[in-house]
């Protein structure tokens, strides 16, 4: 491991300001925050991060569940993962994100997994964590091994010729199908970034997977407000039966009068170059009688674009019933 | 030197009396005798090694403060290990895949191999030692001997750790619920079965 400096600032304003001085935010960055350190330490472990200065935001004051005026869910970025998963309101109003985070890792990890660290937790490629391999995402231009390697593993939507990896995120595609926004303080001032804008495509950039730019400390996510009466299923698949990434889930979230869906909010993970939420899917759905055949539409309409690489084109059957099947558990619940 | 009354000899402390009797040896110039392993005899101080750019820290374990000096890259899981030379705690993965080193801060579980050791200054660190030895067992390593929860025992600091956490956390009645919260601790023996049936019998108990 490269040696660093180690610092806690005293203030949010102390922590932008000495990460603002970096030359990216992105991979490769020469500053680091450090949150729960469980994407971070281990990369930096496999010399993939190898910042020389580490800003620990453990202490600042940014771990608050609390209500926002307009009946919404404000969430600190260092609120534990298992203190959001098992918080009354969230388990109540938005249980999905609860199902999502618990779903995802271990008790251990989740007791030290951050909300800013989970939506920043990077590809678990294994030519991404192996700096004897070529990898366009860790060395722009090196190549991506894994388009004729081993990629049982990696993405089927969003992928481009420079990277196929996915993103392993649970908490985020619930996160998704809430439609959360992310709020971020940085050297320029604060600004609000609605979810599906903060992660991006590989194209032709794979280095590049947020919009954050150096200095900009995520303070917290906040959620509107719960959709009354709405029906909230997480569905993950793995190879184990627990502590294991997806090779597909499904996040949704249904309001329906009777046997018709009225309102519908999709997003999948595991398939995914970023947590893929599916407008196409919920188009299917609204309108529609709440049965298999409108399901199994909405799932179709999700994979239409899905592209399977030599190893994982079972993934997109895989998500189909991922997904009919949340749908399904969603309807009759 | 040692927090934890040492029942039978540790790998460790073997090393290091066999290093106090070649120095008791060479100075008495004659073997055999009883062999008192002393501070300073090839013993782990709680001073790191000196390295360059080493910080000093205070840190809380098992209800002592340790005032030490680490190289900021040390995990917690090192620096419990080699600097305090508190060895119950076990680095099987060193990336968060095994639970071999959880320990508690603050009361809560965590993987000890994804921390820096200077990031949990002035925290509260509890390790096997600190929750029961072999005079005073806590009811679960009680439970462990019991149900026979482990073979070759090399999972087992980090498995008690998590079972004596899982009882403070929400967590179901039945065993499948037992089973989802210690998925994060791989027993590479398979003892998983009677890991369950220790922790029941200590939730049952309660
Ligand atoms: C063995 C293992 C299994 C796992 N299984 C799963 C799983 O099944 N599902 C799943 O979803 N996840 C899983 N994870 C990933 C885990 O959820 C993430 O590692 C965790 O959420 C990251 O959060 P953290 O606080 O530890 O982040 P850190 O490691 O502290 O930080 C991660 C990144 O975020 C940056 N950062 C942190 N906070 C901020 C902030 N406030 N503003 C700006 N940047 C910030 C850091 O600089 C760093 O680059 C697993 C991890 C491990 C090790
Ligand atoms: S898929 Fe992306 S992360 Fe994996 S080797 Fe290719 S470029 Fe690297
Ligand atoms: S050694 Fe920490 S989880 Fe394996
Ligand atoms: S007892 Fe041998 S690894 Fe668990």
């Amino acid at each position: 491991m490269h040696t660093f400096e180690f610092g806690r600032p005293a203030d949010a304003a102390a922590a932008i300001a000495t990460a603002a001085r970096a030359k990216t935010a992105q991979q490769g960055a020469d500053v680091r925050f450090v949150a729960g350190g469980t994407t971070l330490v281990d990369l930096m472990k496999l010399n993939v991060e190898t910042p020389g200065r580490l800003i620990d935001i453990n202490r600042l004051p940014l771990d608050k569940i609390e209500a926002t005026a307009d009946g919404g869910l404000k969430i600190g970025a260092t609120v534990r993962n298992s203190d959001l998963a098992n918080n009354a309101v969230v388990q109540r109003d938005y249980s999905v994100l609860s199902q999502a985070i618990l779903a995802g890792a271990s008790a251990q990890l989740r007791n030290m997994a951050t909300t800013a660290g989970n939506l920043l937790q990077r590809t678990r490629c294994m030519y991404f964590r192996d700096t004897a391999m070529a990898c366009n995402k860790r060395e722009p231009g090196s190549g991506c091994p894994a388009i004729t390697g081993a990629n049982r593993m990696l993405a089927v939507l969003g992928t481009s010729e420079q990277c196929i990896a996915t993103n392993p995120s649970d908490m985020c595609v619930a996160m998704a199908a809430l439609e959360a926004t992310i709020h971020v303080q940085g050297a320029k001032g604060s600004r609000a970034i609605a979810f599906g804008e903060f992660h991006l495509l590989p194209g032709s950039t794979p280095e590049r997977e947020t919009v954050l730019e150096p200095g900009d400390l995520i303070t917290h996510v906040t959620l509107p407000a719960p959709l009354a009466g709405s029906k909230q299923v997480y569905l993950k698949l793995r190879d184990r039966a627990s502590y294991e990434f997806a090779l597909a889930s499904a996040a949704v979230v249904l309001t329906m009068k009777g046997e018709t869906v009225t309102g519908a909010r999709v997003a999948l993970g595991g398939v995914g170059t970023k947590p893929w939420r599916s407008h196409e899917a919920e188009t299917a759905l609204v309108g529609q009688a709440a049965d298999a055949a409108t399901f199994r539409k909405a799932a179709e309409a999700a994979l239409r674009d899905a592209k399977p690489q030599s190893e994982n084109g079972f993934k997109i059957e895989l998500a189909k019933r991922c997904l009919a099947y949340a749908l399904k558990t969603a309807a009759t619940a | 030197m040692r927090d934890d009354p040492p029942s039978s000899p540790s790998r460790r402390e073997f090393l290091q009396t066999t290093a106090g009797t070649a120095a008791a040896a060479a100075i008495a110039g004659s073997v055999g005798g009883p062999v008192v392993a002393t501070a300073g005899a090839g013993v782990t101080t709680a001073d790191g090694p000196r390295i360059e750019g080493a910080v000093p820290i205070t840190l809380r374990i098992n209800g002592k403060d340790r005032k030490l000096r680490v190289d900021p890259r040390t995990t917690l899981l090192d620096c419990i290990r080699e600097t305090v030379d508190l060895t119950g705690t076990k680095k099987g993965c060193d990336h968060g895949q095994c639970g071999a080193c959880t320990v508690h801060v603050n009361g809560r579980r965590v993987n000890s191999c994804l921390s820096f050791a200077v990031m949990h200054e002035g925290e509260e660190i509890t390790t096997i030692e600190g929750i029961g030895g072999p005079d005073s067992l806590h009811p679960m390593q009680a439970a462990f001997v019991a149900c026979d929860g482990y073979q070759c025992g090399y999972c087992t600091s980090g498995q008690i750790m998590s079972a004596v956490a899982l009882l403070k956390e929400p967590c179901g009645a039945d065993d499948a619920a037992v089973k989802e919260l210690m998925s994060g601790n791989i027993c590479r023996c398979g003892a998983y079965l009677n890991i369950v049936s220790a922790i029941q019998q200590v939730r049952r108990k309660a």
